[in-house]
């Protein structure tokens, strides 16, 4: 039988992946993804916390936070066509327009 | 019977998360993120959220990796990164903190839930999962609810605004005032 520790176990190594893509690639479209998959590690905690209480909260605020990943991917696929547009490359080590 | 789909499963959602993290190729980066997408639809199912597994297959596995692929063909983003630093010792920082953040939560979690086991969901499910939720999400969440729809609006509009390309007779106008 497997126990919560497990799948919150799994969920904390899966979110830690995640964020070594956020941390050591430069392309605007894999940090994006591993922000999905970061996104993705939580949601699955919440769902094991959900059945570990007996109630169906947990679902519903993973079904909050899979409706706002939505969001957030349409506007940031929206940003990264513009900034291949005008400066030709999705590098995030290259993006320094904002800087003071 | 639940150890023979879990193991096979969390080993396939781990290798597949660190192909998205190490391929140099982003369209190989999408795939293998369609493959954690449905592992971690496996895991719902075997959560007792069966509502959140077809909507985890249809919103991500569908829509969002299908705009992911879309946006990478236009692009064309098959070209090999730099390996030039900006910050010094950039990937070695980066490598040890992850590690020490993926150890760290591992451990913790593993022995703060140690003896903990599942209340389960048999009384919360009783009349199926997809009436139990949307019931848990009418009477206690409407309000946030009501609120994403108009998230959705917004995000719909800002991207198309974002995305638009400009005319480039404004442009020169400008050019002509300035």
């Amino acid at each position: 039988m497997i126990q919560p520790a497990q799948y919150l176990a799994l969920s904390a190594m899966l979110f830690a992946v995640g964020a070594a893509g956020v941390l050591l690639r430069r392309n605007a479209l894999v940090v994006f993804m591993s922000i999905e998959l970061m996104l993705n590690a939580v949601n699955l905690s919440f769902v094991t916390f959900s059945k570990m209480h007996g109630g169906l909260d947990g679902q519903v605020i993973a079904f909050f936070v899979m409706v706002v990943a939505a969001a957030e991917v349409v506007v940031g696929l929206a940003i990264i066509v513009q900034l291949f547009r005008f400066a030709r490359g999705a590098s995030v080590d290259d993006r320094r327009s904002l800087r003071g | 019977m639940e150890q023979w789909v879990f193991w096979p499963v969390a080993v396939l959602a781990l290798s597949s998360a660190l192909v998205v993290v190490v391929t140099p190729n982003a369209v190989h980066s999408a795939l293998a993120l369609v493959a954690n997408l449905f592992s971690v639809a496996v895991f719902y199912v075997l959560l007792d959220a069966h509502f959140l597994a077809a909507a985890q297959v249809m919103v991500y596995a569908g829509a969002i990796m299908v705009l992911f692929l879309f946006v990478v063909m236009l692009l064309g983003v098959d070209r090999q990164e730099d390996l030039k630093e900006s910050i010094p010792a950039q990937r070695v920082l980066g490598f040890l903190s992850v590690i020490g953040l993926g150890g760290l939560t591992v451990f913790t979690l593993r022995s703060a839930f140690d003896q903990v086991t599942f209340a389960g969901l048999e009384q919360a499910n009783a009349g199926g999962n997809v009436e139990a939720v949307g019931r848990t999400l009418f009477e206690g969440y409407l309000w946030p609810f009501e609120i994403t729809s108009i998230l959705l609006l917004i995000a719909a509009i800002s991207a198309m605004v974002i995305g638009r390309r400009r005319p480039s007779r404004e442009l020169t106008e400008e050019d002509a005032a300035a």
